[in-house]
């Protein structure tokens, strides 16, 4: 059977990209960035999972305001990097794992979420920023992915207490897969940051390291957190965190947390990054 | 359920509800087409021309004329189809951004390196926290 083995957080800002793709990673700028992410690249080399499920956020590359669906599963064979505006990302194609896509579709909707089905989609930043930090630069991605994408753009997003329970319904969909494979679920995006208006450039400390101990604490608190208090404390892009909530519904009751890290700046936004285990009841 | 006049209760931030969603559909569908490398060529040959092929009040024509970010966000606009413009000029999040604050890309920058903008006296217009 299949079985999840861990969650893993990560901002995803698309200046990071950029910087890896452009050579930059080592001007002093950008280096601290990059640390932070070598005990983590250090510790999915050693034992990669089959499939990565990696919930994200599109910011208007696959999705226009035709369609805005709230949670979607990518169940291609493959998911091309999208042109934001500037060319594609030169990353590899990221190959999708349309078996285990499609049973988690089902039993997610059986399970009483509607998820929306997709087939065909490019993957922006939101999808390849975070791969490139967890394995560097490389001709051809170490996984499979079954991207989660999920609505952050259209107020309003879904609520932290959905996502934490589409994450539990994740979980029970993986567990019920009967192909022997380990699974880690991503929840990408934030941490505190706005990127428009006369408030852009909101950070807070205090907002991101508190959502961060309570990953671990008291993640029932975090799932009450209202749409209004992410606006206010973490910006009005910081919101993207809800989707860290579908990592840690999907990985139980109890975790131990193995790795943390917390930087700011990256352009305009706080880097977060964790990475946590499910400890077994 | 969060109370609708909250949304419109934080200084200096715009939420991207359903009613300026639908006052912005097609400045910001006209942002998506920027991301065809063709579309943007056309774009870049004669601004005007091309914008007038979209069905955008005067308004919206003017605010992305004049890259006014501001304004095209009271016009409907919304950041991350905005961003295909300022993409298409070869500019960064961060320097888009910076223009909306009324501070200078280098002093908006440092801002940033030196841990950002406090969220103090930002949460709340009328409880002015």
């Amino acid at each position: 059977m299949a079985r999840i083995t861990a969650g893993v957080a990560t901002s995803h800002v698309p200046a990071i990209g950029a910087a890896l793709d452009l050579g930059k990673s080592r001007e002093d700028y950008w280096r601290p960035v990059f640390a932070g992410y070598e005990w983590a690249k250090e510790w999915i080399a050693k034992s990669p999972p089959d499939v990565v499920v990696l919930v994200y956020n599109d910011h208007a590359s696959a999705f226009s305001l035709e369609i805005i669906p709230t949670f979607a599963i990518g169940c291609a064979e493959r998911f091309a990097p999208a042109d934001e505006g500037f060319g594609p990302r030169p990353v590899p194609v990221v190959e999708g794992h349309p078996d285990l896509a499609w049973h988690i579709a089902q039993s997610t909707i059986l399970d009483e979420f509607d998820m929306t089905i997709i087939n065909k989609m490019d993957v922006d930043h939101g999808l390849t920023v975070p791969m490139s930090l967890m394995f560097g630069q490389t001709d051809a991605w170490p996984v499979k992915v079954v991207p989660i994408a999920v609505n952050v753009v259209q107020y309003p997003p879904p609520t932290g207490n959905r996502c934490y329970a589409l994450g539990e319904a994740i979980a029970r969909a993986v567990e019920s897969f009967p192909e022997d494979l380990d699974v880690q679920v991503w929840g990408t995006g934030g941490m505190s940051h706005q990127l428009q208006g006369p408030r852009a450039g909101l950070i807070n400390r205090e907002f991101d390291n508190a959502f961060l101990d309570r990953l671990t604490s008291d993640p029932d608190a975090l799932r009450r957190l209202p749409h209004i208090e992410y606006l206010r404390e973490a910006g009005s892009e910081g919101i993207e965190l809800v989707m860290w909530l579908i990592m840690r519904g999907a990985l139980g009751r109890s975790v131990r947390e193995l790795h943390r890290f917390y930087h700011v700046p990256a352009s305009n936004t706080a880097v977060g990054h964790i990475v946590l285990e499910p400890v077994a009841k | 359920m969060t109370d609708p006049s909250d949304l419109e209760d934080i200084p200096g931030t715009t939420v991207f509800t359903a009613q300026r969603s639908r006052k912005g559909y097609h400045l910001n569908q006209f942002c998506m087409s920027l991301m065809k490398a063709e579309n943007r060529a056309r774009f870049k040959a004669d601004e005007r021309a091309y914008v007038d092929e979209w069905p955008m009040t005067e308004a919206q024509k003017q605010a992305v004329l004049a890259r006014d970010y501001n304004a095209a966000i009271a016009e409907g606009g919304n950041i991350y189809f905005l961003a295909k413009i300022f993409s298409t000029d070869g500019k960064s999040f961060q320097e888009a951004a910076g223009t909306m604050t009324g501070m200078t890309a280098a002093q908006y920058a440092q801002m940033m390196i030196d841990g950002g903008r406090s969220p103090e006296g930002m949460r709340s217009i009328r409880e002015g926290r």
